[in-house]
């Protein structure tokens, strides 16, 4: 922490939030929001005088309430800027008549009253997202008596009543009574691995959590009767299974099920009924306190960020990243990347490697001082652009801007586009060209594809990233579907556009098939809603035309589904074999009609 | 579809790869090349054992050198597998890496069709031919270089933030780290010991 502050390479801003970011990889404009300390944060020498004085006394946010402190204060001993801190809400001061006592002791004169919030704007070529998370906040959960007694703590609370630097200085007591407890429970999952309450997913690092603060107990009590209560114990990870059974022999009750209830007794003890799954009886234990094992919850920030930066989240909350395997410190937009909490719940030593990958990541990206984009973008024929505006707003990285009001043409930013080619199937007019996915390299496709026997293929458009890989990995398995089957590769689902679908139906295909990423998991943020409208819209027009529906599909394969891959491709099959060569006829005669 | 009016007089070239045996136990190779060598602007077709090996590789960029090949198919595996690999041989020879096309008969075909020999067979053609109709209208491409900040932006400074700033600054890299709390350190310095080396989180 103190090599951040002092790293000449560091500027470090404090009580500050990220309010705005415009740009693109390689170019980042940042708006940052400073509130005022109040307190310099350069002449402070935190000696402590104000603090003395000051007469307002608060609970401590970071003894959880635990221990008090005063209206200036230094959030910790080892805080870093090491500089005492105001809290406007709660001082008496700005009025000298008032108060002002921290004012008058200060030597160095370091409190400014008048200090106001600042607005700073930095530029930066890459940004590491490294929100961590929330601690799950157990009220909710009744049956647990959070809020109804005082002897039920959380795991974090707990954390700092053992910590020397603590509330306690280290000596855990009840908070009742003031004693040493002579038997404590932990209690597993809270706020983690369930439906009802809580989240789904596991938070990873309760179960270590808890196998550390029972030996850091039996350390310091060795008399102490510690029970866990849990559901699994999961020690992963390297040198874990060592602490879980160290903990095990050190003779801490590990029971397998987790409380119904829990009661106060009259001396404040807890009663606590738990159904041992083990032994498929119910037991009751009486425990001076009881910890809950709190899990990991995303920050608060999250969705604010989510929204500036343009980045996805997983249904957990938490940022989405490129790639689970191939690239898991990386967002799907470019230049930006995940350390940490911000990504999902992990413990310290992940958090740091990831943290060092995320670096490492960002310097590969920045080393050469010039950015090489991947010539894949969209191009504007400006002599056919008609100003609409519907290209910059499907775009979902914002790489068009277009002035409506005045009419001028668009215009694509090539470091922000991502290659999508929602733009180029979207512009009524033709005016984009999508480099390398032009319409007339695909239109050639679609004519070399129904040249002979057209009735017999199966016409699937699959976007790269998800159903062109669903293919592969039907491939790598060796599913069989039928032969029939010809797929044209697009980098979306969103780049297809309608007269690509016309044009099939023109020239003979029975059936056309557009595949891509499920909603939510496209690689170009949301492009494939755009797949969605249109595919219903030329629904829409084939009902008008007489052309049955069904021979249009949709359908979301992702690169780890090959089975449903195939399923599909057999169901296009059926469906090819219910379309009848007059059918192909009348619907060509159809749509030469039309043009 | 009239087949000259097709053609842009470019110089295709057709490699349809064996793969050993992964698509040649199913697919006629030979058929598959002798068919595209049919095609407007195919200029040269072959079946080969293994176009991606180092030899093969070799053999392809010889071709290009002496007929003159100004684009080229392969026909083999996915090209999310070796898409890299071909592109990085045609800028070897000389060639723009984008004037290359892949027909996948390996994964989307002799794999999935493996006891429909005849069908594959066909089906493989019909990717050839479809990878030639696009390659004769791919385009020259060249990346573009933008300038670029070498600094990044740390949003929050708990031990992830910290770490990834300090990897930065250490390896030169200027970082701004922004902290919503008076300090940083996050959920980490509020922990006491910490697991599994049971030292303190400070």
């Amino acid at each position: 922490m103190t090599d951040v502050g002092r790293h000449p390479r560091i500027k470090l801003y404090t009580l500050s939030e990220v309010v705005d970011v415009k740009g693109y990889v390689g170019n980042f404009q940042v708006k940052i929001l400073k509130k005022a300390r109040y307190v310099s944060e350069k002449e402070c020498t935190a000696c402590g005088e104000c603090s003395k004085v000051c007469p307002v006394v608060r609970p401590d946010e970071f003894n959880l309430g635990l221990s008090s402190r005063k209206a200036i204060y230094s959030p910790f001993p080892q805080a870093v800027p090491s500089a005492y801190v105001i809290n406007a809400n709660e001082c008496l001061g700005h009025n000298p008549v008032v108060c002002a006592k921290c004012v008058e002791v200060c030597d160095k004169g370091c409190i400014n009253f008048h200090m106001s919030d600042e607005e700073a704007v930095e530029h930066v070529g890459s940004i590491v997202v490294a929100t961590g998370m929330e601690p799950y906040d157990p009220t909710e959960m009744d049956e647990y008596g959070y809020t109804r007694f005082e002897n039920v703590l959380t795991s974090l609370e707990l954390e700092r009543l053992v910590n020397a630097g603590g509330p306690t200085r280290g000596e855990l007591i009840r908070p009742t009574d003031r004693k040493r407890p002579r038997s404590i429970g932990f209690v597993q999952c809270v706020g983690s691995r369930s439906a009802r309450k809580g989240s789904e997913y596991c938070s990873n690092v309760c179960c270590m959590n808890t196998v550390k603060s029972t030996l850091v107990l039996k350390e310091h009590y060795p008399d102490m009767d510690v029970k866990v209560f849990y559901i699994d114990i999961r020690a992963f990870g390297k040198g874990f299974e060592d602490l879980y059974k160290r903990s095990r022999r050190l003779g801490v009750h590990y029971v397998r099920g987790l409380p119904g209830t829990v009661e106060e007794n009259p001396d404040r003890s807890l009663r606590v009924a738990v159904e041992n799954g083990a032994t498929g009886t119910i037991e009751y234990y009486v425990l001076d306190m009881m910890v809950l094992a709190i899990g990991v919850q995303p920050s608060t920030h999250t969705q604010k960020l989510q929204e500036m930066l343009g980045l996805q989240l997983n249904p957990d909350g938490f940022f989405l990243e490129a790639h689970p395997k191939l690239q898991p410190v990386d967002a799907a937009t470019r230049g930006i990347f995940f350390a940490g909490c911000a990504e999902g719940p992990k413990d310290i030593k992940e958090s740091v490697t990831q943290a060092s990958a995320a670096a490492a990541r960002a310097i590969r990206l920045m080393h050469r001082g010039e950015i090489l984009t991947e010539p894949i973008t969209s191009e504007v024929m400006v002599e056919h652009c008609k100003s609409c505006g519907k290209c910059a707003d499907v775009c979902p990285y914002h790489a068009i801007t277009v002035d409506v009001k005045k009419k001028k043409p668009a215009m694509v930013n090539t470091a922000a586009c991502a290659g999508c080619g929602t733009c180029a199937a979207e512009c009524p007019f033709g005016a984009i060209t999508m480099n390398h996915f032009t319409d007339v390299q695909i239109l050639h496709q679609v004519d070399a594809l129904l040249e002979e026997d057209p009735q017999e293929k199966i016409l699937t458009f699959a976007c790269n990233w998800c159903s062109y890989a669903g293919a592969d990995y039907a491939g790598v398995s060796r599913l069989q579907y039928s032969p029939n089957v010809r797929l044209i590769r697009t980098m979306c689902s969103g780049r297809v556009d309608e007269e690509f679908i016309w044009h099939g139906f023109a020239k003979g295909a029975p059936v056309i098939l557009v595949s891509g990423c499920h909603i939510g998991d496209c690689h170009y943020i949301n492009a494939n809603h755009w797949t969605v409208k249109r595919v219903e819209k030329v629904h829409r027009k084939m009902k008008k035309l007489g052309i049955r529906p069904e021979r249009l599909q949709l359908e979301w394969i992702s690169a780890a589904e090959g089975i449903r891959f195939a399923r599909t491709m057999e169901r296009m099959e059926r469906l090819r074999r219910g379309v009848t060569a007059e059918e192909i006829e009348k619907t060509k005669a159809i749509l030469s009609q039309g043009k | 579809m009239n087949k000259m009016e097709t053609s842009t007089g470019a110089k295709i070239g057709v490699y349809v790869c064996h793969c050993g045996l992964n698509i040649a136990r199913t697919v006629d190779c030979a058929a598959v090349a002798r068919s595209a060598s049919e095609l407007p602007d195919v200029v040269l077709a072959k079946d080969v054992a293994y176009a991606c090996s180092e030899p093969g590789q070799q053999a392809i960029r010889e071709d290009i050198l002496e007929r003159g090949l100004d684009r080229v198919v392969i026909a083999s595996c996915s090209p999310r597998l070796h898409e890299p690999t071909f592109r990085q041989m045609l800028q070897s020879a000389g060639l723009n890496p984008y004037l290359l096309e892949m027909a996948n008969i390996r994964e989307h075909c002799s794999w999935v069709h493996m006891n429909e020999s005849d069908a594959a067979t066909r089906k493989a053609m019909d990717l050839t031919r479809m990878a030639v109709a696009r390659v004769r209208q791919l385009k020259p491409l060249q990346p573009e270089r933008l300038p670029l900040t070498r600094r990044t932006l740390v949003i929050g400074g708990g031990v992830a933030g910290i770490q990834a700033a300090l990897d930065l600054a250490d390896n030169g890299y200027d970082v701004v780290m922004v902290e919503k709390r008076p300090s940083i350190g996050g959920t980490m310095a509020q922990l006491d010991k910490t697991f599994p080396t049971m030292d303190c989180s400070i």
